[in-house]
């Protein structure tokens, strides 16, 4: 009987894999989607103003958690670029645990997709969203509530497939 | 010229059908003619292989953009020794390279097949066919490299640039070969199972194939380890990724293959355990090819994923290995002979290393699954890390150690415990010495954990060694002694001397490596121990094809100038990417290691200084037992066979 001991084992792991290739290991749920998004109160990169998610209400946003530190960042920037240009998305830049003056310079080298940057220097906002790397993308609707989480790299597939269905009927509610 | 590949897939294909169901009917009917087809076959399907590499190959030279895969792995700027390597450097074009070495295994074997009884070497021809027709149908069907498209785009994506590498163009072919090899070993049981010649024989005929594979192995995991450490800029060169279990896994229950096989050729004994680890051994690198390309974990080798492919590798697996365990299920109660094994014996020994490594194998592959698991349950999502497995592997690692080193100095069949303790008394003695006084000269420590990883590094190389000296001593003339030695014993004398570097290199490197991130203006220093890192700011130049920043940073000890490094930033535009090039002034005793972070305003830097001593010695124990592989697998015995055989065989001809 114990020569049986391996098919058996074969036949539990390979039961396993075959579940497992349903399930892509890559989306991480966010407890967060369907709610309000979490409170802060900071200022922005300026310093002239603060900044509460109640400046957030309106109109669908998406909110971007970015570092001037971050590799991930510069590889979505040009994508962030041509959504906030091209197709006139708003963007609110999040600035994550990053200086004022390393994120104006690293924002006036490569370009500001952002209509607003806010500056979350302690990296507590992030905590309070679930942040765990930069950079991650928030879709915010007209009432809110966050409607998806990108993590990683913003991609114009992810903007097409999952992002634009959401901002048009972020709007329209 | 890509049709001609093409075609030359298809081709092979119907000669791996052929390969893999007429020798089978041959050995069925008892008809040579038929069990011959295994050989040439074989044969053809290399030469057909060869082929459609070669039009891939020509494909990238000629930046033949109309085929789908060299337009998202090449760039007309890439430097042709990298469009080369970039043949392999994605999913389908690696699973040819894959495709290529197996029947690369299978032609070698039906070139030596006339050392073996011919129902054997069809048999081993066959199961090697058949795996290629799984392979050949994955490819042609999912992976096809040479899809054309149209538009012809003009220019291509270019090679992902964490690939452009010299590491990079030679430890996947390395790790491959390795992984494929082990297929061998696999036909060879599964021909042993068949046939019910499961003797001392078959062991031998194994032997040489398995080693060899080993060794391919250990050198792919060794290069892709410093590989890891040199690019990827975090100085760390293990990271318990599952990719990296994936190649871990079949390579430690390869040892215990080795190991095992060692016994079953020398006693007779342990042959049903020893065929099951022949299949486990390939079986986890089927797995690892399963987890690398079919997506269901996060791994930063993951390739392209698409769930057709998973799907195919998954069903691929149930067949071969679930064909192959129901057959060793079936068949091994059988062919079981085996007489006891005394604990207190070498192969007593042996069989308890196996326990540790295989235990290992199986702490991997759970602490790779796990995710897996957690995930199928619903439970929610988990990364398994380094704590884990270092916390599992280590305890393991450590009885393995003091067995090896006292491996000499216990004989086959039966010994006595006290009697070889008591030999190896004043190397024990040695070997603590030793581990209380070398932390402290070299890093001024008492650390028990170094005392503990020193003296089992200094106890593995003595014993090591002990095997050689005992011969050489065993003769008056001790030159003599010395050339009496058989490449065996030397092989296993140098890859257990690998084991005590690797085990030495692994905790010096890992107890005293020291790390700081800096944030460094030009003129600026930073110091590590004795060491200075002065930054002298960074140049913005133009490679091929890409953009880097090259920092320069003086390291000086004590006001002695020791090295100049410039360590890089590269953007590649053409995929959009950033790399790390780090640059490493290296010694045997240390390496000072330099890589460049992120710009921090007009002219500072990140940078990420260490200080990481006798890492080296982790790869030097790799190549060691690399070399220790190539001195075991030619051992003179292995070719004595077949002199007697062909000596057999022409005096029965004489004799007709």
């Amino acid at each position: 009987m114990r020569f049986a001991i391996p098919i058996v084992v074969l036949v539990g792991l390979l039961a396993l894999l075959g579940y497992g290739l349903r399930l892509d290991p890559r989306v991480v749920p966010s407890p967060l989607i369907g709610k309000p998004a979490p409170a802060f109160d900071l200022p922005n990169l300026q310093g002239s103003a603060r900044v509460t998610p109640l400046d957030l209400r309106g109109r669908p946003v998406l909110v971007n958690f970015f570092a001037s530190w971050c590799a991930g960042c510069q590889v979505e920037h040009p994508v962030l670029m041509q959504l906030a240009h091209e197709y006139g998305v708003e963007i609110v830049g999040m600035d994550y645990k990053d200086t004022q003056e390393a994120a104006q310079q690293w924002l006036d080298r490569h370009g500001l997709p952002y209509r607003s940057v806010i500056a979350d220097q302690q990296g507590t906002a992030g905590l309070d969203w679930g942040v765990y790397g930069v950079p991650e993308t928030f879709v915010l609707g007209a009432d809110g509530r966050i409607l998806y989480k990108q993590i990683g790299p913003m991609t114009l597939e992810a903007w097409r497939e999952h992002i634009a269905p959401l901002m048009t009927a972020g709007r329209a509610s | 010229m890509a049709e001609i590949g093409h075609f030359a897939l298809i081709l092979a294909l119907g000669v791996a059908i052929a390969q893999t169901v007429l020798p089978v009917i041959g050995y069925l009917r008892r008809d040579s003619r038929w069990l011959a087809i295994g050989v040439s076959g074989a044969q053809t399907q290399f030469g057909l292989i060869v082929l459609a590499y070669a039009a891939l190959t020509l494909a990238f030279i000629y930046n033949d953009f109309s085929l789908k895969y060299v337009e998202a792995n090449s760039h007309s700027a890439l430097p042709l020794i990298y469009r080369l390597s970039a043949v392999w450097g994605a999913h389908e074009g690696s699973l040819l390279l894959w495709v290529l070495m197996l029947t690369g295994w299978g032609f070698a074997v039906s070139l030596s097949s006339r050392r073996l009884p011919a129902d054997i070497a069809a048999l081993v021809l066959a199961t090697m066919g058949s795996i290629s027709v799984g392979f050949l149908l994955f490819m042609l069907f999912t992976s096809n490299p040479f899809e054309r498209q149209f538009p012809v785009p003009l220019e291509g994506h270019d090679l992902n640039p964490l690939l452009q590498d010299p590491g990079l163009i030679i430890h996947p072919p390395t790790l491959y070969m390795g992984y494929v090899g082990l297929s061998v070993a696999f036909s060879f049981a599964i021909a042993a199972l068949i046939t019910g010649k499961l003797d001392v024989a078959w062991a031998r005929w194994t032997r040489p194939w398995t080693t060899t594979a080993w060794l391919f192995l250990t050198m792919g995991i060794t290069l892709g380890s410093w590989w890891a450490y040199n690019e990827l800029g975090w100085g760390g060169w293990w990271f318990w990724d599952p990719v990296e279990n994936a190649s871990f896994m079949p390579w430690l229950v390869g040892t215990a293959l080795i190991h095992s096989l060692a016994v079953t050729e020398k006693r007779g004994v342990l042959k049903s355990w020893t065929v099951l680890l022949a299949i486990l051994a390939f079986s986890l690198s089927l797995l690892g090819t399963f987890l690398v390309r079919s997506g269901v974990l996060v791994s930063v080798h993951a390739f392209a994923t698409d769930p057709a492919r998973g799907v195919f590798i998954l069903a691929f697996l149930t067949v071969v290995l679930g064909s192959a365990l129901l057959l060793y299920a079936i068949r091994a109660p059988k062919l079981v002979s085996d007489g006891a094994v005394e604990l207190m014996s070498r192969e007593g020994l042996l069989l308890l290393n196996n326990v540790f490594l295989v235990a290992a194998a199986a702490a991997v592959l759970i602490g790779t699954l796990y995710p897996l698991v957690v995930d199928a349950l619903g439970i929610g999502k988990i990364s398994v890390g380094p704590p884990y497995f270092n916390s599992i592997f280590l305890p393991l690692m450590m009885p393995l150690a003091v067995l090896v080193g006292m491996s000499a100095r216990v004989g086959w069949k039966q010994a006595r415990l006290r009697d070889a303790l008591w030999s190896l008394r004043w190397i024990a003695l040695g070997s603590v010495i030793c581990a209380v006084l070398l932390p402290f000269v070299l890093e001024r420590s008492w650390a028990w954990m170094a005392i503990l990883g020193t003296a089992l590094a200094v106890w593995v190389m003595i014993g090591a060694l002990l095997d050689v000296v005992h011969r050489v001593r065993a003769r008056r003339d001790r030159w003599q002694g010395l050339r009496s030695i058989p490449s065996g014993t030397w092989g296993m004398t140098l890859a257990h001397l690998g084991l005590g570097f690797w085990i030495f290199g692994v905790t010096y490197a890992s107890l005293f490596s020291v790390e700081k991130d800096v944030r460094l203006a030009p003129g600026q220093a930073a110091e590590i121990g004795a060491y200075t890192f002065t930054f002298q700011g960074t140049q913005h130049s133009e490679g091929v094809n890409y953009r880097a920043d090259t920092g320069s940073v003086i390291v000086e000890r004590n006001g002695r100038l020791i090295s100049k490094l410039q360590p890089e930033k590269r953007l590649y535009p053409s995929q959009g990417s950033v790399m790390t090039e780090s640059a490493v002034d290296h010694n045997p005793r240390r390496d000072l290691y330099v890589a460049l972070g992120e710009p921090i305003g007009d002219q500072d830097w990140a940078l990420r200084l260490y200080y990481k001593p006798f890492i080296r010695m982790v790869w030097f124990g790799g190549v060691l037992m690399f070399i220790g592989g190539i001195f075991a697998a030619s051992d003179r015995r292995y070719r004595l066979a077949r002199h007697a055989r062909a000596a057999a065989a022409s005096d029965a001809t004489a004799a007709v």
